[in-house]
């Protein structure tokens, strides 16, 4: 911890600082859709960085990690649902189970050297052939989606995430904030920079004696193992689960997102992202009705032009622009 | 079991996947020359869906007539979306050309949702319920126009690789980009030729497909991962393969609807798209890659 904290410059601790005082601080003021929004934004910057370890660093474009999310949620709400297992045991078996997927991701990817784009087709083809298994499965409550009873005399069990915005709030803070802990450590680890070496190039990687194999599943099983945990919060967080919305490619392409606008290969890119995305979406909403154009679709126009201009302009993201614009290079390589 | 309707169901099949395996023709010539994926192609499709589908209704064109000016208009549309937006994504990582096309396939498909709204399109032509009777089977007249559309506009196109001498400039960029610059070949535009004809396919098979299917915003994310497996399943950059790929998930589709439940079909391919990925990563058609 301490020596992660030494290398962030002087400036920089400041500005960290003052940003967790102000977010611990914000639910006094906040009001409950605000508060809904942060939600959203810890969410989506939690599974981001989750992502970001297994494309920024180790070099492995998923896009199919709603896949991990939805099976966590799923087997979490499942074990609750039939069972009143409660979520911080059924935790473990999403993660479990999520990591099992990861795994044969992995092996036949790189067992069969399937890579870049191919192996982008396969995640999604796991997901897409998941969503499918579900929708047609009943005890998952198929195509109608699983629905999680909220019962206002169990809200205060919190331990089994029974509660409203506020307890989900500080959650997805405290996740957002160990997930970009955990990978400042991992990126400084030995296994971090062998994610670096395999990254930039795997031949060379190779020929250093890097077990690149073991090196890339290690990665997709953190990875899906974290994005598990946060498609539980998110399943109780909305008490619902649909396979088309949870195993859709349209929520795979949400969770890539943050870390590309925010930057990729950086700690506080997903976090940036996250802080980015997520309020544009809300402020397109407000943009679209005071236009008088609030008709299906047309904050989703916007987002999707937002994208394009993004990445068409600041390919590395924002982080990197924003660090230097703030005065904090010397920071994290 | 009667054999008559399960050589019936391969039938429709085999007809759904050639007008399947054109839309996916366009994907694969666009991912085997400018190497970018076209993560919109889908979206593209089902514009041309509504151009058909507006075309009928306003002017009684038929498809078959339709697929012409779709076709060419797509074909500048393709020429220009290179020209100023993906050329400079061609030498960017793959991730970055991903976000921009997705960025673009979600401005399409909210286009039309805002333009059209969500709800299903049918054009009934009037010759959508006939049927050819040969011997015990049964076959969709319009699917047959449509199939036969589509085996039309993929010969043309083979044709144009084959013969003319850009078709041939457009090989070599393929094959070699490094030689084909240094022979003095214009890549930019040769690859804005060449994104402009896999509109042109997607075009086309978008106004083939009306007659089989109900114009609709939701089908763009189906057709997408449909034409990726297809050129997956074919093999990437082989040309016959995209085709004999789309008749494969025809009939793999058909065949799954028919013995298990229609919602399961795309299963089927996504299973064959994972067997073809570790057992034969080149595709059924394709060069070792």
């Amino acid at each position: 911890m301490k020596d992660l904290w030494s290398a962030i410059p002087r400036r920089g601790r400041v500005i960290l600082l003052v940003a967790i005082t102000l977010l611990l601080a914000a639910p006094m003021v906040l009001d409950r859709y605000l508060i809904s929004i942060f939600v959203l934004i810890f969410y989506f910057a939690y599974v981001g960085q989750a992502w970001n370890l297994m494309m920024g660093f180790a070099g492995q474009l998923s896009l199919g990690h709603a896949l991990y999310a939805g099976l966590g949620g799923y087997v979490a709400a499942l074990l609750w649902f039939y069972f009143g297992i409660g979520p911080w045991l059924g935790v473990f078996a999403g993660v479990a189970v999520a990591a099992t997927f990861g795994a044969v991701i992995g092996w036949l990817g790189f067992r069969f050297g399937i890579e870049g784009v191919y192996f982008a087709l396969l995640t999604i083809a796991f997901a897409e052939f998941t969503r499918i298994a579900f929708d047609n499965m009943a005890f998952t409550g198929g195509a109608g989606g699983l629905f999680l009873l909220y019962d206002a005399q169990r809200s205060h069990e919190w331990w089994n995430l029974r509660g409203g915005p506020l307890l989900f709030y500080y959650l997805g803070l405290a996740l957002a904030a160990a997930a970009a802990i955990l990978t400042a450590r991992l990126a400084r680890s030995r296994i971090g920079f062998q994610w670096l070496a395999v990254r930039e190039d795997q031949q060379a990687a190779l020929a250093l004696g890097i077990n690149v194999f073991r090196v890339k599943m290690i990665a997709v099983l953190i990875s899906s193992g974290m994005t598990a945990i946060g498609g539980v919060l998110i399943a109780f967080y909305y008490n619902n689960l649909f396979p088309a919305q949870a195993f859709d490619i349209g929520r795979s392409i949400e969770i890539i997102l943050a870390p590309v606008i925010g930057g990729l290969g950086t700690i506080f890119g997903p976090i940036v992202g996250a802080f980015i995305l997520t309020p544009l979406g809300e402020g397109l909403i407000a943009l679209t009705v005071s236009l008088g154009v609030n008709v299906p679709g047309a904050k989703a126009v916007f987002y999707g032009l937002t994208l394009m201009a993004i990445i068409t302009l600041r390919p590395d993201g924002v982080w990197p622009w924003l660090k230097r614009l703030l005065g904090l290079t010397e920071t994290e390589s | 079991m009667n054999i008559a309707i399960v050589v019936n169901v391969v039938i429709e099949g085999v007809l759904t996947g050639l007008i399947y395996g054109l839309m996916a023709l366009g994907l694969s010539v666009i991912f085997g020359v400018v190497r970018v994926v076209n993560f919109a192609h889908g979206e593209f499709a089902v514009v041309a869906m509504y151009a058909a589908y507006l075309l009928f209704v306003n002017f009684g064109l038929d498809p078959i007539v339709s697929l012409f000016p779709i076709a060419a208009v797509f074909f500048f549309v393709g020429y220009a979306l290179q020209t100023v937006l993906i050329n400079r994504f061609v030498d960017r990582s793959e991730h970055e050309q991903f976000i921009l096309l997705v960025g673009l396939a979600i401005v399409i498909v909210n286009g039309l949702l805002m333009i059209f709204g969500p709800d299903a399109r049918p054009t009934n032509l009037p010759y959508s319920f006939d049927s050819y009777a040969i011997g015990p089977l049964f076959v969709d007249k319009a699917r047959v126009y449509a199939a036969v559309g589509a085996l039309v506009v993929a010969a043309a196109l083979f044709a144009f690789f084959r013969y003319t001498s850009i078709g041939t400039a457009i090989r070599a960029c393929a094959d070699n980009r490094t030689g084909a610059a240094v022979v003095g070949l214009n890549i930019k535009r040769l690859y804005a030729l060449t994104f402009g004809l896999g509109l042109a396919c997607v075009g086309a098979a978008g106004a083939l497909m009306v007659p089989i299917a109900d114009a609709s915003p939701l089908l763009s994310q189906a057709f997408t991962l449909l034409a990726f497996t297809i050129v997956i399943v074919g093999g990437l950059g082989s040309m016959a393969g995209a085709l004999i790929g789309g008749v494969v998930i025809g009939v793999s589709e058909a065949l799954a609807s028919f013995f298990m439940a229609p919602s399961m079909k795309s299963m089927v391919s996504f299973a064959l798209l994972v067997a073809v990925l570790v057992l034969r990563p080149q595709g059924l058609m394709g060069r070792r890659i």
